[in-house]
């Protein structure tokens, strides 16, 4: 049998990823079992389980400021964390084969620092680096920074996306032998010139993630990265997504292939359904504490609503439509619909406002055994809901123990994932193309 | 006698991999040197030297790694946050070594402002010192609370905002990483450029000379402690290393002739030419004299000299009693025998207590 006939023949598989629960209100702070956030030991210990697992990469997320509700920094969920890259290059030394994704900014940098800093991550890891490209939305975050000040969303992704092409043009200004070749870029947002300090990379280019939801998003999306890390986690609105980027990429010359999609998504696990469904239960209400519950409600109404008993009913005042209450976070763009949403549910049910926070806001993806766990995964990837997943444990460092011992096997068993890395770069992992060198 | 510090470049000719640099790190580690340096500069081929130290980190385990991080094209807030989480990374090992871009070809890669003075870039340098400092502190040791009872995870009374205004940036804070476990990873200046010498002064642990004799060495640091008092510093938290290029050859003693005594000025600095042995006798006299708290030196050849260095000179040194044999802490500034500095918001949450 031929190798193509044998990829011919191997149904469509499913790539994992693991996500270090960072700065968010998923992460169950308040278990014993919780760990450290900001050790090394525990991102060693994720990292070093994701790659038992087989995983494709493993994930940071990036915050540039501490995030703030009525004018205070908020203090319910885990604040704080290390920074990327940093981190990344030191799991380089306590891993072997698993991909080093960070997310960085490209409001707040610039390209010839940054891409030196991931060229660093690439050679130093011997080609497993990644970088989730995120813009910013807010002058709150700008105040950390010489810039100042944000760019608009039409104004974020040109200049992300000439960032981007930058950073490629840097990636390829040595020779293929390893020899430096000065370059110059002049564009809208930046000109730079000079002679890049780091030959071309062992993937030629680390990987590239993008972030973002908005049509811009999509598109650049689209044109640029090698995996979209989404928040499209249901089989319908997961088809929808993948179906609407995949559209787009033929008019950039690229295949369904050159781009992966993978929503973020969380599981609980339990020896039966009715365990994992109780688990599911118990870590929604961790999650959502009294006090997170009344803070939801005010990220909604933007009015102080403190006086209101987190297990009584909803409050009948309207939201305050242009409140800056909330800073640092995306903004909900239509409170007053919000609001009605809530406060139709909480009546229709008899909710409580935590019963009604604990409802509607994020929930668990996938609940139940480890093999309906594993036949779920693979049915969103065979129907084209998603080519894998970032997964989002609830726990630091140990999350993800669970998920490698007991649903990689079944995985595995279907067909449906690698018993063993193929390659030794990320982009074989996933499957892509080393870029075309464009000297 | 004060005890005698011992660090070490283990730069190397544009190679992009991490095993030379391990290599020259264990080995440093093995003599018990205080820390190793790696240069950077964005005009020039070779890897980003922080991103180096953090690849190292995992796999040493007592040695200080001490990057170059430049500040006139960086941003002084992703800056602070890299070194102390590279302070994270190898459990307290973590130091930076500020520099300045004054060139205008490094302008150009950036595109953004214009080649300065470099009294100006110093400033600037000082000035990103400070806020880093500032935000090293802007979360007290205790801020993480995890209260269960109150929903807390932190405790805000003891995050602080920055409110850093430079002259040519500002910061907000507080810093999105918790307070490192050095408080304050040690900073390091080359003070031998006479701009370079009030920031040193001002936001030093450790000012590098270079001196081409003990008299010299011991005015340059007269004058560094100095100036650090009149800047309100107890001196003796500023330590100066005289730095040295050395070419230890193939010999136990000098491998030319006349050549064993001192370092001989050259382009690029004073520099040492001669064997293991007369080199520890250099070490052995400037130190006893009273002129230097320790060496930084920068081997010529880095593997043979690193090894002739180790196994050579501070054996020698170690044999007679004169460095340390073994690593009596964890972190850098224990080796430096510097304090972990107190934070500057709680102390004053203390006071008005
Ligand atoms: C799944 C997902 C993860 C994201 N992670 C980050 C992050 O770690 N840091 C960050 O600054 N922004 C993050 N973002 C924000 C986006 O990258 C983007 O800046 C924001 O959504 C605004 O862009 P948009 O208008 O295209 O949605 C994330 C967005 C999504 C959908």
């Amino acid at each position: 049998m031929t190798r193509r006939h044998e990829t011919a023949q191997r149904p469509k598989q499913v790539h994992l990823a693991a996500h270090f629960p960072g700065v968010n209100n998923t992460t169950v702070w308040s278990d014993p079992a919780s760990g450290s956030h900001i050790d090394f030991s525990s991102f060693a210990s994720l990292a070093r389980t994701a790659e038992r697992g087989l995983f494709d990469f493993f994930f940071l997320a990036e915050g540039l400021r501490l995030r703030e509700h009525k004018g205070r920094i908020h203090d319910l969920d885990v604040v704080g964390r290390p920074e990327s890259l940093t981190v990344l290059t030191a799991l380089a030394a306590v891993t072997e084969r698993l991909g080093l994704a960070g997310t960085v900014n490209a409001t707040f940098n610039e390209p010839f620092e940054l891409a030196r800093r991931f060229a660093a991550l690439d050679h130093l890891s011997a080609g497993r680096a990644a970088w989730n490209v995120v813009t910013t939305s807010d002058a709150f975050t700008g105040e950390n920074f010489r810039r100042g000040g944000y760019l608009d969303r039409a104004d974020r992704y040109t200049r992300a996306a000439e960032f981007l092409a930058t950073a490629r043009e840097l990636w390829d200004s040595w020779t293929p032998d390893g020899r430096p070749r000065p370059f110059a870029h002049r564009g809208r947002h930046f000109s730079v010139e000079g002679e890049f300090t780091a030959p071309r990379s062992p993937q030629g280019h680390p990987v590239v993630i993008q972030a973002g939801d908005s049509p811009e998003g999509r598109e650049f999306a689209a044109s640029a990265a090698d995996v979209i890390f989404t928040r499209h986690g249901t089989l319908e609105a997961g088809r929808e997504f993948y179906a609407d980027v995949k559209g787009r990429l033929a008019k950039y010359g690229r295949s369904a292939d050159d781009l992966k999609i993978m929503p973020g998504v969380t599981f609980v696990l339990g020896d039966t359904a009715a365990e994992a469904q109780e688990k599911a239960t118990e870590i929604r209400r961790d999650q959502v504490s009294p006090q997170n519950a009344i803070l939801a409600l005010e990220q909604v109404w933007g009015v102080d609503l403190s006086a209101y008993d987190p297990d009584g009913p909803l409050p009948d005042i309207d939201p305050d439509p242009d409140s800056e209450l909330v800073q640092g976070r995306v903004k909900i763009t239509d409170p007053f619909a919000v609001a009605a949403k809530w406060r139709a549910l909480s009546e229709a049910k008899g909710l409580s406002i935590r019963q009604t926070v604990i409802e509607t806001t994020a929930r668990q993806s996938f609940i139940g055994t480890p093999d309906r766990v594993a036949a779920d995964l693979t049915e969103f990837v065979r129907t084209d809901a998603a080519d894998g997943f970032i997964l989002v444990p609830h726990l630091t460092p140990g999350g993800l123990d669970d998920f490698v011992d007991r649903v990689v096997p079944l995985l595995q068993e279907r067909g449906a994932y690698r018993t063993a890395y193929e390659g030794t770069t990320l982009r074989s992992h996933l499957g892509l193309r080393e870029p075309v060198w464009k000297g | 006698m004060p005890s005698l510090h011992l660090a070490v470049a283990i730069d190397r000719a544009d190679t992009h991999q991490a095993a030379p640099y391990l290599e020259s790190a264990l080995l440093a580690e093995h003599g018990s040197l205080d820390f190793v340096t790696l240069g950077d500069s964005f005009a020039r081929p070779g890897p980003d030297a922080l991103a180096v130290a953090a690849r190292i980190a995992p796999d040493t385990a007592r040695i200080g790694l001490v990057p170059t991080v430049t500040t006139t094209h960086t941003e002084p807030f992703h800056v602070q946050a890299a070194v102390a989480t590279l302070d994270w990374v190898s459990h307290g090992r973590a130091g930076w070594a500020l520099d300045v871009s004054a060139t205008e070809a490094e302008a150009r890669l950036f595109g953004r402002r214009r080649a300065a003075p470099r009294e100006e870039l110093w400033r600037e340098a000082g000035d990103v010192a400070d806020a880093a400092a500032r935000l090293w502190d802007s979360w007290e040791d205790d801020a993480e609370i995890r209260d269960v009872a109150s929903g807390r995870f932190v405790d805000r009374d003891k995050l602080h905002y920055a409110d850093f205004a430079g002259r040519t940036f500002s910061v907000r804070g507080p810093s999105i990483v918790p307070r490192p476990p050095q408080g304050h990873p040690v900073r390091v200046v080359d003070a031998t450029a006479p701009q370079a010498r009030e920031t040193a002064a001002r936001h030093a642990d450790v000012a590098l000379v270079r001196a081409a004799s003990a008299e010299r060495a011991a005015a340059a640091r007269a004058e560094l402690r100095g100036l650090a008092a009149r800047f309100g510093r107890d001196p003796r938290t500023l330590l100066v290393f005289a730095a040295l290029d050395i070419d230890l050859g193939d010999g136990e003693h000098a491998a030319e002739p006349g050549h064993g005594g001192g370092p001989l000025p050259t382009a690029g600095g004073p520099a040492y030419r001669g064997g293991p042995v007369d080199l520890a006798e250099l070490i052995a006299d400037w130190h006893r004299a009273g002129a230097v708290d320790g060496f930084h030196l920068t081997p010529a050849e880095p593997r043979r000299d690193l090894e002739r260095l180790v196994n050579g000179t501070v054996a020698l040194l170690q044999h007679r009693g004169l460095f340390r044999t073994f690593y009596p802490g964890s972190t850098l500034r224990e080796h430096l025998g510097l304090a972990r500095p107190a934070n500057r918001y709680a102390a004053l949450t203390g006071e008005s207590a």
